[in-house]
């Protein structure tokens, strides 16, 4: 591949360049319709496919952008390499948007315009009132935990000689899906109902029994059943939590803690008056990253409760919304509204961009 | 441009092997095409009608296998895609203009949508419309008949169906206990006192089901609503004329709780209904000792029955009474609707054919499908029970769609659940969940 | 700070790791319990908790009693010297000889079980069934006992588990490549609009994914490949740019100009510097992303609910939808959800440096 820097594609290469990208994307597409019944077969071609094309892709595109005229090529390159992503992100993510924009304000199937009848809903429907509660929940409380827990177990195990192990193990549950974090869960919640000599499977209820208590229904109980399902975000995220803020403690300079320790300070005295100062930026993005989090969250209550029991969560009914009810304005409202309570994160995000200067 | 040569050569390959595959179908037809002179289907052959609906896993395959046989007779490939998420998704193909051929709605609610909208095909216009109306008695004709906006068109055709109103039991242990079936409301009272004061629990019930949990309670208010009210009362029920907080609606729902909620009455309690999925609630009848001995439910449900049961010796089931004597014998049903979305005549062919008993023949001898046709024959059936299931809803005085399938979605599918849900687990009142259902239905 | 452990006492040593491994413990037991369970007997599981496999005692029957056909269960009954009701019975009743007599069923049956306190546990029942039911992809046909034709589906989840490779490898490959080029074209080219673009790429760093599905959805269906592989790759790449292009953009443009430099003069075109430099030289960052949006991918669900429908189900989907069916199946809903946690958690524990690295990276920081 290695050419000189004047060496251009002539235009029967080109040509034939693009004629070949078009037939393995088009032929790539069509064989993979055909293998639908053999799996294996059609898994290595789909990554086979998926990657070669946009190889190619790119290859074709920074060949016709080499075989620019001298005065725009330069330019022409830096599109070829830019582009793909603006374009996709326009497509994906910016019209989109827009889109979902206009669809709030139109009934349930996408047409007319009823004003601000999907904000009402939105805002004031029982249904949504209970979700933005619940949200709330997670957002103070699954944010909260999952930050104290990575901070006391990152803080801990920095004292501790088997931090590798204990941090990957609490680290691990990051790797599981919400969908099988659910099933986990649901598993130590299991209640067999009232009955005569029931034997309880469920880990919590085993427990609550051993100790002479009586089992319990645990995703029924009126609000308290939320905080059983933020433990599962916390069970999951609080590896996340701990990882971050462990490094940055890690940074501290240790002869500021030093220094304190001579002037006497005890282990608590340091961990309030200089750990936590000097870490405030990490845990401030630590947070803000988990509170967007759980405020988009779908999968553990979809999974654990179906959003029954007033358990409801804003991404929840959005997706009842659309895909149950069929109604696009609603859905799209409830969607607007998650995006504008995410604002004051965006303006702060490209505040500190800017701040920082990064384009030189 | 030589490194290049590679990439053309196994390009070349691979273009060629989908060009052979192409081409291998039509061949393989060629020998039929000989004979199109004395072939009646010779205009449909080799044509493709797409279908979209909810059969997955072993409802595909007894799907697929039933229309085997008209597939390979007319030539014509019908290609199925079934989907769990097929209420959404059908929604989006079809407002995004690209609709199946034929689309298959467990829900008729969801359809009478589509219909009103005007995308849906008026069966009164392309089909042979007698041979569809012999077929099928009148009930079943006006729940497929809908209004579009050129006014009530026919917008589909039946084709397998449930019976919903039967109690099922142990019969082994049922036998032993020297319990009796009851054939009126009065003797399931009086059997119920009896199991409890034998000091079991007669009934198992459970609601739990996923994203969908609330369902099963739903069906029992549509048993009891039509068991202490008029057809003309639930009719306008479904239809939102009559609202959840009205004296009739209560009054059903306060029929069902007062099995659902009193004290020993079902297994495990009213917790023990809100959180036994609706597939395992039955199991407990089956166990030994039998913990629970009544369980109401469609007749799909023996699939949920622990394996090698048989059915008429160890289990078998009654059709629940009517409360009111006077109101006969309604059975509560459900059913696929197909509906058609495209006019070609390959479609018309298989909407014709859906509407013949022997559309589902496969379907109902392999089990777990009741077939509405009036061509269809007992025999089919190769157990007692779904022979006796067809039984129960040849003799109905009437028939009635499950309710919650008629009303729109966020009610059917969403707000009847939720609140049923709500009220059965004890986190709202009844007032609380009939008001927020009532608030729930859509304006339009 | 390993000096500074020296210096704490061996007390404080030993509370720090007790309350460390208590938390580890809560941490870990609940995967190890279903690890446990997914290799159990399905009535097994149903009848006892997985702890159960460990030895332990328990009341176990041994004998059964008929009562004559006369008691009469309404009132008090005596049995072996004691007397209690019916539903005492029922209970349970203790004996002084360390035997419990339970009444089995209902009153009708008069039948007393005789239980007695064992060992139980040792060599527990284990199996590889439910792996089998769960994996299987045909249809397993058979005839029950009424002569009916059952069939019964394997949960298919070896399908799902290729489904998801073939989802998740494009779909983590193809945004790192669009990615890379861009962080390259936004770090070191100049072009017209270069600021403002790369703005617009910060600002959706934080956009909620629902806010595009409905849209994007609709575009899919209107160019008819819903339900398809590529429009997953593309719904990923879509989604995943924004976190790719920014965290790639912060390690390229700190590569040091030089290198660029001596490459032009070498005669080297854009393209093969970045191919040939700048791929290999940002290897550590790639890889870190790699594995973020791996485990993303492969671990979503609303995305493949939405856009992949059934025939092409994958893990998560598949798990999720045995949740709906099979309520509480725990046999192969735990062997499901192993099967579905496996790959992702070999992913974890062999690449984990570099997991970490991409994460503190990825953390929505200016």
């Amino acid at each position: 591949m290695s050419r000189d820097i004047d060496s251009r594609w002539n235009p029967i290469q080109l040509i034939l360049l693009i004629a070949v990208t078009l037939v393995v994307l088009i032929g790539g597409f069509q064989l993979l319709q055909n293998l639908q019944n053999q799996k294996i077969l059609m898994t290595i071609t789909a990554v086979a496919w998926g990657l070669g094309s946009v190889a190619l892709l790119f290859y074709v595109l920074n060949a016709i952008a080499e075989s620019a005229p001298r005065k725009i090529r330069s330019i022409a390159v830096a599109m070829v390499f830019a582009g793909p992503a603006v374009i996709t992100l326009i497509w994906a993510l910016v019209l989109p948007t827009l889109r979902s924009l206009r669809l709030s304000f139109a009934d349930a199937h996408g047409r007319g315009f009823v004003f601000l009848d999907n904000y009402k809903f939105a805002f004031t429907d029982p249904i949504m009132v209970e979700a933005f509660r619940n949200n709330l929940l997670w957002m103070i409380f699954g944010t909260s935990f999952c930050v104290i827990m990575g901070l006391i177990i990152a803080v801990l195990s920095d004292r501790s000689k088997a931090e590798k192990v204990f941090k990957s193990l609490i680290f691990m549950p990051m790797a599981i899906s919400f969908v099988g974090a659910g099933v986990i869960w649901k598993f130590i919640y299991a209640y067999k109902g009232e009955g005569i000599n029931v034997t309880e499977i469920g880990l919590l209820n085993a427990i609550v029994v051993g100790l002479g208590g009586k089992a319990q229904a645990w995703l029924l109980m009126p609000f308290w059943n939320n905080f059983f399902l933020i433990v599962i975000m916390v069970w999951l995220q609080t590896g996340y939590a701990m990882v971050i803020l462990s490094s940055a403690i890690k940074a501290i300079p240790e002869e500021i803690n030093e220094a304190a320790r001579v002037d006497g300070a005890g282990a608590f005295t340091i961990f309030f008056k200089i750990t936590i100062p000097y870490i405030m930026p990490t845990i401030v993005t630590v947070t803000t990253t988990i509170l967007i989090f759980s405020l988009k969250l779908f999968d553990i209550v979809r999974v654990m409760t179906g959003g029954n029991f007033g358990t409801n969560v804003i991404a929840n009914e959005f997706y009842l919304r659309q895909f149950t009810y069929g109604h696009s304005g609603q859905a799209s409202a409830i969607a607007v509204v998650l995006l504008v309570v995410i604002i004051p994160v965006l303006a702060y995000n490209l505040r500190q961009f800017r701040g920082r200067e990064v384009l030189k | 441009m030589r490194k290049l040569f590679p990439v053309i050569i196994a390009l070349a390959v691979i273009a060629s092997f989908t060009g052979c595959q192409k081409k291998a179908a039509p061949e393989a037809a060629a020998p039929a095409e000989e004979k199109a002179m004395d072939d009646p289907y010779a205009a449909v052959r080799g044509t493709v009608v797409t279908m979209a609906g909810p059969f997955v896993d072993s409802d595909a395959i007894k799907f697929e296998e039933s229309i085997k046989a008209f597939e390979e007779m007319t030539g014509i490939d019908i290609q199925y895609e079934g989907s769990k998420e097929f209420e959404a998704s059908i929604g989006i193909s079809i407002e995004g203009g690209n609709p199946p051929d034929i689309a298959d709605f467990p829900q008729p609610g969801l359809l009478k949508n589509f219909v009103a909208k005007g995308y849906v095909v008026d069966l009164n216009k392309v089909l042979d419309m007698d041979k569809v109306k012999s077929n099928y008695i009148e009930s079943w004709l006006d729940m497929a008949t809908m209004t579009a906006p050129e006014g009530d068109i026919m917008a589909g055709i039946w084709g397998r169906v449930n019976g919903k109103s039967l109690v099922w039991y142990n019969k082994k242990e049922f036998d032993a206990a020297g319990y009796k079936v009851p054939s009126t409301w009065e003797e399931l009272v009086a059997l119920q006192d009896m199991i409890l004061a034998d000091g079991d629990s007669p009934w198992a019930i459970g609601i739990e089901s996923g994203a969908a949990t609330g369902w099963a309670a739903t069906d029992w208010i549509e048993e009891m609503m039509l068991r202490t009210t008029s057809l003309e009362n639930y009719d306008k029920w479904v239809e939102g004329e009559l609202k959840f907080n009205s004296p009739e609606v209560r009054a059903a729902i306060e029929a069902m709780a007062s099995i659902w909620f009193a004290d020993g009455m079902v297994y495990g309690g009213r917790k023990g209904i809100a959180t036994t999925s609706f597939g395992d609630a039955p199991k407990v009848m089956f166990e030994n000792p039998p913990k629970a001995w009544l369980h109401k439910q469609g007749n799909f449900i023996t699939s949920f029955f622990p394996e090698n049961l048989m059915a008429g010796s160890d289990y078998d089931f009654f059709y629940l009474p009517s409360v009111d004597p006077s109101l006969g014998r309604p059975v509560l049903v459900a059913g696929d609707i197909y509906a058609m979305f495209n006019d070609r005549p390959e479609v018309r062919m298989v909407m014709q054919y859906f509407a013949t008993g022997a559309s589902v023949e496969g379907w109902v001898k392999a089990g777990g499908a009741i077939s509405p046709h009036k061509d269809s024959q007992l025999s089919w059936y190769t157990n007692e029970v779904d022979r006796k299931v067809a039984e129960v809803i040849q003799n109905a005085t009437s028939v009635r769609f499950d309710g919650s399938d008629l009303m729109p979605g966020a009610v059917g599918a969403g707000s009847f659940w939720k609140e049923m849900t709500a009220y059965v687990s004890g986190a709202k009142s009844l007032d609380e969940a009939l008001t927020a259902i009532d608030a729930s239905w859509p304006a339009e | 700070m390993s000096e500074s452990n020296l210096k704490t006492s061996p007390a404080k040593r030993i509370l720090v790791a007790v309350v460390l491994l208590s938390i580890v413990l809560v941490w870990t037991v609940p995967t190890l319990g279903i690890l446990v369970t997914s290799f159990r007997d399905p009535a097994d599981i149903f009848a006892t908790g997985w702890w159960s496999v460990l030895p332990h005692k328990t009341f176990a029957k041994t004998e059964e009693l008929q009562l004559p056909r006369e008691t009469d269960p309404n009132g008090p009954v005596e049995i072996e010297g004691v007397t209690a009701s019916f539903e005492e019975w029922r209970q349970g009743v203790a004996l002084e000889d360390g035997r419990e007599l339970r009444w089995y069923g209902n009153k009708r049956s008069r039948r007393i079980d005789v239980y007695e306190e064992k060992w139980v546990g040792f060599g527990a029942n284990l199996t590889l069934q439910n792996y089998r039911d769960v994996l299987s992809g045909g249809t397993v046909q058979f005839t029950d006992a009424n002569g009916n034709t059952i069939y019964r589906q394997g949960n298919n989840f070896s399908s799902a588990v290729l489904n998801s490779i073939a989802v998740s490898i494009p779909a983590t490959v193809i945004p790192i490549l669009i990615a890379a080029f861009a962080a390259y074209a936004f770090a070191w080219m100049e072009f017209p609009g270069r600021k403002p673009l790369f703005i617009m790429v910060v600002a959706l760093l934080v956009v909620p994914l629902q806010i595009a599905l409905i849209p994007v959805l609709r575009d899919f269906t209107r160019w008819g490949i819903t339900g398809t592989f590529l429009c997953m790759w593309m719904a990923h790449t879509g989604f995943g740019l924004p976190l790719a292009v920014y965290l790639l953009y912060n390690y390229i443009s700190t590569l040091p100009r030089d290198i660029f430099e001596s490459a032009y003069l070498d005669g080297a075109t854009p393209f093969t510097t970045f191919v040939r430099l700048v791929l290999p030289l940002s290897i550590p960052a790639l890889a870190s992303f790699a594995i973020f949006q791996f485990l993303w991918v492969w671990n979503d669900y609303l995305v493949a609910l939405v856009f992949l429908g059934d025939k092409n189900r994958v893990v998560t989907s598949a798990l999720a939808a045995m949740v709906g069916e099979k309520g509480q199946d725990w046999h192969l809903l735990t062997s499901g959800a192993f099967m579905s946690m496996i790959i992702p958690l070999a992913v974890f524990f062999g690449l984990q440096r570099f997991f970490v690295r991409g994460l503190m990276a990825g953390s929505v920081k200016g």
